[in-house]
C-alpha cells in the first residue's frame, strides 16, 4: 500500500507523508524507540554466540571464536537434556492445563448457586495474584522433608516419608501442580468467556432434540468453545521451547541434585552466565533458544492456517 | 442456560441434571479448596510457635498459637518498609509511564487514516516472535546503559508489552470513528484528541491494563536478582526471597537490630520467621485482590479474542 505511493512520488512524497504524519509519527516516537533499543538492539547481541567474550572487548570487540560455545553447549551433553526436559514439561503442562481450565470453565458455568461459583473462582485466580517467590515458600510448606505437610499426610496414612527436595523423580509431579495450580483460574476466564458468548438457541435446539446434559456438554459446549482453544493451544505450542525461569528458579533454585529432571533451556542459560560467567555459552544457548522458537511459531501457524485461515494469528 | 435447567428441574431433575450438578460442586469446590490451602498453610504457619512447628510440621491450622514471629519481623521493621517503598515507587512510575506509553502507542496503531499502521504493528508484533536472550539484554542493562545497581534497571524491562499493547488496541479500536472525526472537525489536534476525546472512553481500558503493569512491577524479583546489588534497593519480592534463602542472616541482621541488648540469632524462630515474613509481604496485594479482580477478568477476556 505504501510502496505504490513511494514508487509514484519518491524521496518526496515520502517526506511529504512523513510531514503529514508528524503528530502521529511524534506519538509512535517513544513506543519505537523504547523498542529499538530493548528488543532490536539486544537482536544485535547474538553474535555473542560466535565470539569468546571479553569484558573489555565487549559485544563488538570481542574475537570470534567460531562455533565454539555451541560446542560446549551441546557436546557436554546438556543441550540435549535441557531441550528434551523443556518440551516435555510444556506438552505435560499445556495437556493439563487445557483439560483442567476448560473442564473448571464448563462445570462453574453449570454451578446455579451464584455465590458458590463466585467465591470459588475468586479463590482459583487468586494464585494467579502472587509472585513465583512465595510460591517457592508454598512448596517449601507442602514437601520440605522435615516440617512438610505431604510428609505429615504420608506418615498420618502409614507412609514412609519421603525426602522430596533429594528426589529428582517426584519434581515433574511437583512442577505439573504449582504450574497448574497458579494458571487454573486465569486461564478458565478465557474459555468461560467463550462459552458465555455461545448462542443460546443451538442449547434449546440441542434441549428440543432430547440431548441430555453431558451430550450438550460434549456436543455442544466443546465444539463450540473450538476456536478459542485451538488459539490458545497455538499461542502454548509457539512458547514450546520456552521454559518459565520463575517457576523453575523459584521451586528448585540451585538444587543441582534435581537438575536432571528439572533443567530447563532457561534455568541453564541463566546459570551459564551469572554462575559460571561465561558469556558465550549462554549467548549460544539462548540464541539456540530464540531459533527453535522462531521456527516453531512459523511452523504452527502455518499448520493451523491450512486448517482453518480463520484461526492463524498471521 | 443456568435458568433454564433450573427452570426445568423444577418440574423434575433428570438423572442427568442431578449428576452433573454434583460432579460440578464437587469438582470446583475441590479445586478451589486446592487453590486456597497454601494461603492458609502460611497464614497458620505464620501463628504458630516455633517448636509446634519444628515438632509437627506445617498445617492447615495454627498451632500452639503465637504472634513470637511477627514481633521477630518487627523487630526492624524498616527494612520491610523500604522494601514496600521501593516496590511502590516502582508500581506507580512504572505503570504511570507504562500507561502513557502504550495508551499513545495504541492510539496512533489502529488509526485508519495512517497508512503505515501495519508496518509499525509488525515492528512491534515481530519482537514477540524473535529476541536476542538473557546475555545480550543483560549487557545492554549493564554495560551499554550503564544502570546497574540503578533502580532503572528495574523500572525500564517491565515499561512496554506488545500483550498490553494489544489488549489497549482493541479497546481503542472500539471507539465510533465518528467521535474522533468529530473532534477533529472541532480542530483537535491529535494529541488533544487523544486526551480528551480517547481517554476519558478507555477508562476500563487503562484500569485492566494498568493493573497488569502493576501486579508485574509487584511481583518482580529478577530484575532486582540480575542488575541490583545494593541490598537498600531491593523490592519486596527480591527482599523475600534474599530473607527466605538465607533466614539466618536475617535473623542476625534482627537479633542486632535490637538497641543496646545482645540477642543471640539462636533464640529467633526460623520456620515461623518465614512465614510472618511471606504473609507481610503478601497480605495487602491479597487484600487488594477482590476489588481489583474484575479488570484482569476483562482484560484477560480481551486479551483472548485476537489482537
Amino acid at each position: 500500500m505504501t510502496g505504490k505511493v513511494k514508487q509514484k512520488s519518491g524521496v518526496k512524497g515520502f517526506f511529504k507523508k512523513v510531514y503529514k504524519y508528524r503528530a502521529f509519527l511524534l506519538m509512535l516516537l517513544p513506543g519505537v524507540l523504547y523498542t529499538l533499543i530493548f528488543a532490536y538492539y539486544p537482536m544485535t547481541g547474538i553474535v555473542l554466540a560466535f565470539k569468546k567474550y571479553t569484558y573489555a572487548g565487549g559485544i563488538w570487540g570481542s574475537k570470534w571464536n567460531g562455533f565454539e560455545n555451541f560446542k560446549f553447549f551441546f557436546q557436554s551433553g546438556q543441550a540435549g537434556l535441557v531441550t528434551r526436559n523443556t518440551v516435555l514439561y510444556n506438552i505435560a503442562f499445556i495437556v493439563i492445563n487445557t483439560v483442567t481450565q476448560i473442564a473448571v470453565a464448563i462445570l462453574l458455568t453449570e454451578i446455579h448457586n451464584k455465590h458458590f461459583r463466585k467465591v470459588s473462582q475468586s479463590i482459583m485466580f487468586l494464585p494467579y495474584f502472587i509472585s513465583w517467590v512465595i510460591v517457592g515458600v508454598m512448596a517449601f510448606n507442602i514437601f520440605s522433608s522435615d516440617y512438610g505437610f505431604m510428609n505429615r499426610l504420608i506418615t498420618a496414612f502409614g507412609g514412609e516419608p519421603i525426602a522430596f527436595y533429594t528426589t529428582p523423580k517426584a519434581w515433574p509431579f511437583i512442577l505439573m501442580f504449582f504450574n497448574l495450580w497458579k494458571g487454573v483460574g486465569y486461564g478458565s476466564v478465557m474459555y468461560l468467556a467463550a462459552i458465555m458468548g455461545i448462542d443460546t438457541s443451538i442449547y434449546e435446539a440441542a434441549q428440543i432434540d432430547g440431548a441430555n446434559v453431558f451430550q450438550r456438554i460434549f456436543k455442544v459446549t466443546i465444539p463450540m468453545i473450538m476456536p478459542t482453544t485451538i488459539t490458545l493451544f497455538l499461542l502454548s505450542v509457539g512458547g514450546i521451547f520456552k521454559g518459565n525461569f520463575d517457576m523453575f528458579y523459584n521451586l528448585v533454585g540451585n538444587n543441582g541434585l534435581l537438575y536432571n529432571y528439572t533443567d530447563v533451556i532457561d534455568t541453564l542459560a541463566f546459570r551459564a552466565l551469572v554462575t559460571n560467567q561465561n558469556f558465550g555459552a549462554s549467548a549460544a544457548i539462548g540464541l539456540f533458544q530464540s531459533v527453535l522458537c522462531f521456527i516453531t511459531v512459523l511452523v504452527v501457524n502455518k499448520l493451523v492456517g491450512l486448517y482453518d485461515r480463520d484461526y492463524s494469528l498471521f | 442456560m443456568a435458568a433454564q435447567t433450573s427452570h426445568l428441574g423444577k418440574v423434575k431433575k433428570g438423572k442427568d441434571v442431578i449428576a452433573l450438578d454434583v460432579i460440578a460442586y464437587a469438582f470446583c469446590g475441590f479445586i478451589a479448596l486446592i487453590c486456597l490451602v497454601p494461603f492458609l498453610m502460611i497464614l497458620a504457619g505464620s501463628f504458630s510457635s516455633e517448636t509446634a512447628i519444628l515438632n509437627n510440621g506445617f498445617s492447615i491450622l495454627p498451632q500452639d498459637f503465637s504472634m513470637e514471629a511477627y514481633k521477630t519481623v518487627f523487630k526492624d521493621p524498616m527494612v520491610v518498609v523500604r522494601a514496600y517503598a521501593t516496590t511502590i515507587g516502582l508500581t506507580i512510575c512504572g505503570t504511570l509511564l507504562g500507561l502513557a506509553l502504550q495508551t499513545m502507542t495504541a492510539y496512533v496503531l489502529v488509526r485508519q487514516e495512517f497508512e503505515w499502521r501495519n508496518v509499525f504493528s509488525f515492528f512491534f508484533y515481530f519482537t514477540t516472535l524473535f529476541s536476542g536472550g538473557l546475555v545480550p539484554y543483560y549487557l545492554l542493562i549493564r554495560q551499554t546503559l550503564g544502570l546497574t545497581d540503578s533502580y532503572l534497571a528495574m523500572l525500564l524491562p517491565l515499561m512496554f508489552s506488545v500483550y498490553n499493547l494489544l489488549i489497549m488496541k482493541s479497546y481503542i479500536r472500539s471507539i465510533p470513528d465518528s467521535l474522533i472525526d468529530a473532534a477533529k472537525i472541532d480542530g483537535c489536534g491529535e494529541f488533544r484528541t487523544l486526551i480528551q476525546v480517547v481517554v476519558p472512553l478507555i477508562k476500563p481500558a487503562l484500569a485492566t491494563v494498568g493493573l497488569f503493569i502493576a501486579l508485574a512491577y509487584w511481583n518482580d524479583w529478577y530484575n532486582a536478582m540480575l542488575y541490583i546489588n545494593t541490598k537498600e534497593k531491593w523490592p519486596l519480592q527480591y527482599f523475600l526471597y534474599q530473607q527466605i534463602n538465607n533466614i539466618e542472616g536475617y535473623k542476625k541482621m534482627l537479633a542486632s537490630g535490637v538497641s543496646g541488648s545482645v540477642v543471640s540469632s539462636v533464640s529467633l524462630p526460623t520456620q515461623t520467621l518465614k512465614m510472618a515474613l511471606t504473609i507481610v509481604v503478601t497480605g495487602p496485594i491479597v487484600l487488594a485482590y477482590p476489588f481489583v479482580q474484575k479488570y484482569f477478568v476483562q482484560g484477560i477476556t480481551i486479551g483472548a479474542v485476537k489482537g
